[in-house]
Formats: C-alpha cells, structure tokens, sequence
C-alpha cells in the first residue's frame, strides 16, 4: 500500500513538472487557451453548409405578371440577391465565370402566355458548379419555390403533401452538427501535438535518458506524461463547450456527465496515438511531421464534414481506428439526441481497444527505442 | 561584382540543405509519397453524394396506390428502403442511426387522396443535416413523379391552368459530382501541408540549437539562407503536385478546362507562399513546439475550414470573410477550381495571381527580417 501510494506521488511529481514546464512559458499559456477560443468563434460562423446569400441574374424575357410575381417570391426569401438584371443571353457566361452570380433566371418570352393556356412553362436556372454542393442547395431551394408558386396557380398534381419533421435538428441547422463535432475535433488537434511532442523533446534534449534511469517505471512515465495531454484536451474541449452552449446557443438535450465521460475515454485513445508517435520517433522533427500526417486524415475521415456513410467500404473499416470518428459520434450524439449510455455504449469499444493497444505500446518502446 | 561570391555561398548552402534533407529518409519519404497517399484516401472518401441511403417505410395503408406512391423508392439508387410494420419500430431504427429517415404513409392516404388532399409523413435524423436535406429532396421528388405520372393518366383537368417547370443546368460541374471540386481543393491542403510543416521547423530547430548564430558569423547573409532553405522543399513540393495532377485527371477524372501551363504555375507560386509562410513562422517563433502549433493553427487549419474548400464563403458572415480574404489559401482555392473547372478565366487569374505574388515578396522580406534582427 505504502509503496502504491509513493509511485502515485511520483507520478504526481511528473504531472507537475510537466504543467509546470507548460505554464511558466507566456507562449505557451496563449497558445493552450486563445486558439481553441478564436476557432470555436470563427469556425462556427464560418463552417457552414447553409444558405444564407445566394446572389443571381436574371434575364426576363416575358416581363409579364406571372415571372414578376414569381420573381418577387424568390426575392422574400432574403436569400436570394439580385446582383444583375440582364437584357441578353450573352451575358450570362461572364456573370456566372467571374463568380458574380451563383445562379442565373432565364425566363422565356412565352412564359405567361403557356402558363395561362395550361402548357407547361419552362423555367431555366443555370447554376455555378464550382461548389457543386451550394449549387444544389441553391436549385432545391428554388424548386421549393417553384412548387409553391405552382400551387398558388391551383394546377397543383393530384394533391399530395409531404410533411417533414426533423428530429434533434428542427431547422436542420449545419452549425448544429458542426459545431459538437468540433468539441472533439479542435481539441483533438492540440493533444495529439502535445502529446507526440512531449517525449521526442525530452530524447532531442537527452533529459529523456535522466527520466529513465530514475526509478520511474515505465508504466509511471507512461501515465506522467499522458495525463498533462489529457488536462490540456478537456480544458479546450470545455472552452468550446462553453461557446457552443452559451455564446451559440445550440441546446444540449443528453448528460454532460455522460458527454465528459466521451470525452475523457476519447482523450485518453488520442493521447495513446500521439504518445506512440512521440516514442517511435527521434527528434521533434520527426514527431511533428508524423502527427501532421496523420491529423488530415484523421479530420477529414472522421465524419466532420462528410458522413462515414457515403465513404467506400474500405475507408469505412479503416475509420475504426480513427479515435475521432468515435469521440465526435459519442459527443453529437449526446448533445443533440440526448442518447444514454446504452444508445452509445458501443461506441466506446473502439477509444478503449485503441486505448489499450497505443498506451502499452508507447511504454515499451520508451525503452526498447533508444537511438 | 558580388555576384560570383553570393552564386557560392549560396550553392554550399543548398548543398547542406539538401543533404540534411535527403539524410533524414523518414522526412523525404513522407514529402513524396504523403501528398499523393492523401489525395488517394481522400478522393475515394469524401463525398457529399448521398448513395443508398437507409429510409425506413412504414405503410399504414396497405392498398395498391399507397404501395406504388413509394415503389419510386425502390429504383433509385439514392435510396434504399427499408419495409417497417410499425412506427415504432421506426424510430428505433432512426434513434440508433440505422436509418437515414422515416417515410410513413398514413392509414387514410388513398382515401385522402382521392379528396386531392393526401399526406405523407417524412421523419429524418437532423443530426447530420446535409444528409437530411438530400434526403427530403430524393424523398420529396420521387414523390412528386409519381403523382404527376397519376395525374397525367388521369387526365386531371386541374393541370389546365399550366405549370413552372425548373429546367435546370449546373455549369462547370454537369452532374453535380462533390468530388470534381473537392480533389481541386484537396491540391490546396496538400500544399499548403507541405509548406507549412516541412519548413516551419527548419529555421527553428536551427535556433534551438544554436547553429543559427555560427551561421551569421560566417558571410552568409539572410537571403542567402532563406533561399536556400527554401529551393530544395520547392522541388519536394514540385514532385508532389504533378503527381496530384495526374490523380486528379487520370484517377478521379476531374476534367482540367484551363490551361495546365497556368495551373502548373499558379500551384507553384502557391507552394512558394506556403513554404514561405512556413519559413516565417519558423524563424519568427525560434522554438519548434510554438512553431508547429503556430503553423497548424494559421495556416492549416483556416485552409481546411474558411478557404472555400468545402464551406461556400458566400454564406459566411462578413467578419469571417474578411479573415478568410486574409488567407493565401482562399486565392489559390477560387483560382484552382476556376482552372479546374471554368477554364481560363482572365480576370480571375490575374487578381489570384497579383495577391499571391503580393503575399510571396511581403513573406520573404518579413522572413529576412526575422533573421537580420537577431544579428543585433
């Protein structure tokens, strides 16, 4: 017993003089707590997939009651702009290559007069492809209009309405689903650096020989230098919380004690990740690199900005391993669908066995990789 | 007159780095062969195209005209349905993410229907709202084709005031293919990856250790070294965007409607102000931990996120596309994806390429800079 309690006291003497080595560099402070900060501010205005300004031409040719009306529909949105009135198809190219208009109206000259006499009345919309998805966005929201302009007209087919409802999301906000992701992901970004960074520093300073022939175990340099990176994650993870919760607004339905309890599990499989890193490699050159290569990959095939879903089988499987895929899934889900633990249970299993294997593999080679 | 001396300095210099370079076999491996494994990963895996998507539907109303206003689920292969007997077991399907969304035809739907005035419930799953949105409009439009197909041979005399009808044609990107303006937006990150993380450590780790300032005692100037540092990671960078290019046309198929003269030089003048932008860093920081974090945050980081790469900044508030304007990444993104897929578009290019070149000068000045001072 007495011998438990001296290894934690010596544990505890590294975790202190790790933070301490951490806070008493001003650089270092700043760079714990504004980027996680400024991020969480500016990529949530700024990663989203909702439409909120889509600037078009026109060229009416009818100038008639019926595109006026329609137009003035599409104008009450507040989405779409009008950047242009054209007077000629020749100038749609130009508009629409400078990226001046995402959209362009072409409204035939017949317009009206098809309509009355119950002939189908053909509206052409050209859009600019370039953010193929915006584009789409952008035609769905003009058929909506469309479809409702034709139900005004009564020559609406055979009358059938479909009822949306969309749960966990009313409004199908992107910052919605964004934004919890980046609870896990932006924090993510700093652990594994601090974490990789923090035993290569010591092997290119050669302080990390000292550590080792002290009576540390490996085991204790192991938790010793895993639970400063862990600190430092939930400390950002906790900051952007804060923003999304209170600054954004975005209602959190599940337990946070559930949604803290993600996180840590989730921490502790990245810093196992980045401690791996950290121990294969010789200097601070190498670690740096190595943890850059994988924080793409890890980013985009996490489900952050498109679903795992539509990734071919392959990538799917090779996503198991990826502790982001797992950690952002356990915190949107617990934010937005208030799940319990048996809805996300499941979830763990992969932070734990990635947790399990990267942990034990870090502590053995802080000895068995010596250059 | 000084020519000769700075032609020689600055070959023993490159001569050193390129050697520090190409003796670190694990740093010119990941150089090379990264960029064009990233591309691979990435242009397989990401996609906003929604296939197969799981929906369940429930058919309270088991009549013949219930079950054909859904049979238009069954041939497209942007969903897959999923026959469910109860609501219930629905939105369990839908709580544990098994389906994508809830289609349910209620009990009185054809007798609704046949008054002109049927329902049709649509459930999704708001969490992942992208997907929900296509969903609802895959939904919504085999809906719709199967009630206009009813209408037509019924003969509806409703259908004689006339109807709009979108015509619609996206320019550039014909079948609304993600991945055509994602891999053209990937080149960016790749570029700007290797810019950053290569080089943001060189200068740095040569502060660390002190061999910066046995260098400012020899006759080697600042220039002379950020060239240097510069010249042999520019080639790294070089290799790694043909291949890039080649994947792009030959594998993903991204068609190329501008000039590959233009877009080989763009790219490379990018490479130039991300590997100076690095370099910047690096000096500026002395110290390879704040370096790299530096790095990451203001360059990699807001090129994922607010240069256009996948979010459209015309939805972005005004702030934020100010900070995003600040970017060299967002240039290079609306410029390689006009090349890619508008063509040569002149205007577009020469403003792209003015700032870049803007960006180029002011980094290596600054970057000078950083070195100078510490002779002091």
């Amino acid at each position: 017993m007495a011998s438990f309690i001296a290894a934690l006291a010596q544990i505890a003497a590294l975790v202190r003089k790790e933070l301490l080595a951490l806070i008493n560099e001003p650089a270092s402070r700043v760079i714990l707590i504004a980027p996680a900060f400024l991020q969480a501010l500016m990529y949530g205005y700024g990663a989203t997939y909702d439409l909120t300004h889509v600037p078009y031409a026109v060229l009416d040719q009818s100038r008639s009651a019926a595109s006026i009306e329609l137009l003035a529909r599409l104008d009450g949105t507040g989405v779409f702009v009008r950047e242009a009135t054209l007077t000629s198809p020749r100038q749609i190219a130009g508009l629409v290559d400078a990226g001046k208009a995402l959209m362009v109206l072409s409204i035939p000259s017949d317009f009206e007069a098809r309509l009355s006499s119950g002939q189908p009345a053909p509206l052409q919309v050209i859009l600019d492809g370039r953010n193929s998805s915006t584009a789409g966005a952008a035609a769905g929201y003009v058929g909506a209009i469309v479809a409702d302009y034709n139900a005004s007209l009564g020559g609406v087919a055979a009358g059938i309405r479909v009822e949306r409802r969309a749960w966990f999301n009313p409004n199908l906000e992107s910052r919605w689903n964004m934004m919890p992701g980046l609870i896990a992901a932006l924090s993510m970004l700093q652990t594994l650096l601090f974490a990789a960074l923090s035993v290569a520093r010591e092997r290119e300073q050669g302080t990390f020989d000292q550590l080792l022939v002290t009576p540390l175990t490996p085991m204790q340099i192991l938790i010793g230098k895993a639970l400063p990176s862990i600190l430092i994650g939930l400390l950002q993870s906790s900051i952007i919380f804060l923003i999304i919760r209170f600054w954004f607004e975005i209602p959190m339905q599940g337990s946070v004690w559930l949604l803290y309890f993600g996180l840590i599990v989730f921490n502790i499989a990245s810093v196992g990740v980045g401690l791996s890193i950290s121990a294969l490699s010789l200097t601070m050159q190498q670690a740096m690199l190595y943890t850059f290569l994988l924080i793409m990959p890890l980013m985009l095939l996490s489900g952050l900005f498109t679903p795992v879903r539509n990734m071919p089988e392959v990538l799917q499987l090779a996503t198991y391993a990826n502790p982001l895929r797992f950690g952002m899934d356990i915190v949107r889900r617990v934010y937005l669908e208030g799940a319990g633990f048996s809805d996300v249970g499941f979830e763990f299993i992969p932070l734990l066995v990635l947790a399990a294997t990267t942990l034990p593999l870090a502590a053995w080679l802080f000895r068995n990789r010596l250059s | 007159m000084r020519n000769p001396e700075f032609v020689r300095r600055f070959i023993a210099l490159l001569r050193k780095e390129v050697r520090q370079m190409l003796r670190d076999k694990s740093n010119l491996a990941v150089g090379l062969l990264l960029p064009i494994a990233l591309i691979l990963l990435f242009g397989y895996g990401l996609s906003f195209d929604v296939k197969n998507a799981p929906v369940a539907v429930v058919l309270e109303d088991s009549s013949p005209t219930a079950r054909e206003a859904v049979s238009g689920f069954q041939g497209s292969t942007y969903l897959s349905p999923v026959r469910v007997t109860h609501m219930m077991d629905a939105e369990r399907l839908l709580r544990a993410g098994e389906v994508d969304g809830i289609v349910r035809v209620p009990l009185d739907f054809s007798r609704r229907l046949a008054a002109g005035d049927a329902r049709i419930q649509l459930v999704l799953n708001g969490v992942n709202s992208t997907t929900a949105q296509t969903v609802e409009g895959y939904v919504k439009s085999a809906i719709a084709t199967w009630a206009q197909r009813q209408a037509d041979r019924a003969g509806n005399k409703l259908s004689a005031s006339g109807r709009v009808e979108v015509v619609q044609r996206m320019w550039f990107n014909e079948t609304g293919n993600s991945t055509w303006y994602l891999v053209p937006g990937l080149i960016v990150l790749v570029l700007t990856l290797i810019g950053a993380f290569l080089t943001s450590l060189l200068i740095a780790r040569e502060w660390e250790r002190g061999t910066l300032e046995s260098l400012f005692v020899t006759p080697v100037r600042p220039l002379e070294l950020v060239l240097a540092k510069l010249a042999p990671y520019l080639v790294v960078g070089a290799i790694d965007l043909v291949l890039c290019l080649l994947a792009a046309r030959f594998l993903f198929e991204v068609p190329m409607r501008g000039s590959l003269t233009i877009l080989f030089l763009a790219s490379m003048l990018y490479l130039v102000v991300s590997l100076m932008l690095g370099l910047f860093i690096s000096g500026k920081m002395r110290n390879q931990f704040q370096a790299s974090q530096v790095a990451m945050l203001t360059s990699f980081m807001p090129a994922m996120m607010l240069s256009g790469f996948v979010f459209d900044l015309r939805n972005v508030p005004l702030v934020i596309q100010g900070v995003a304007q600040l970017l060299p990444a967002t240039h290079f993104m609306g410029l390689i994806k006009t090349l890619f897929l508008a063509g040569d578009h002149w205007p577009t290019i020469l403003r792209s390429v003015a700032i870049l070149t803007l960006y180029a000068v002011v980094l290596v000045f600054a970057t000078h800079r950083t070195l100078r001072k510490t002779l002091e």
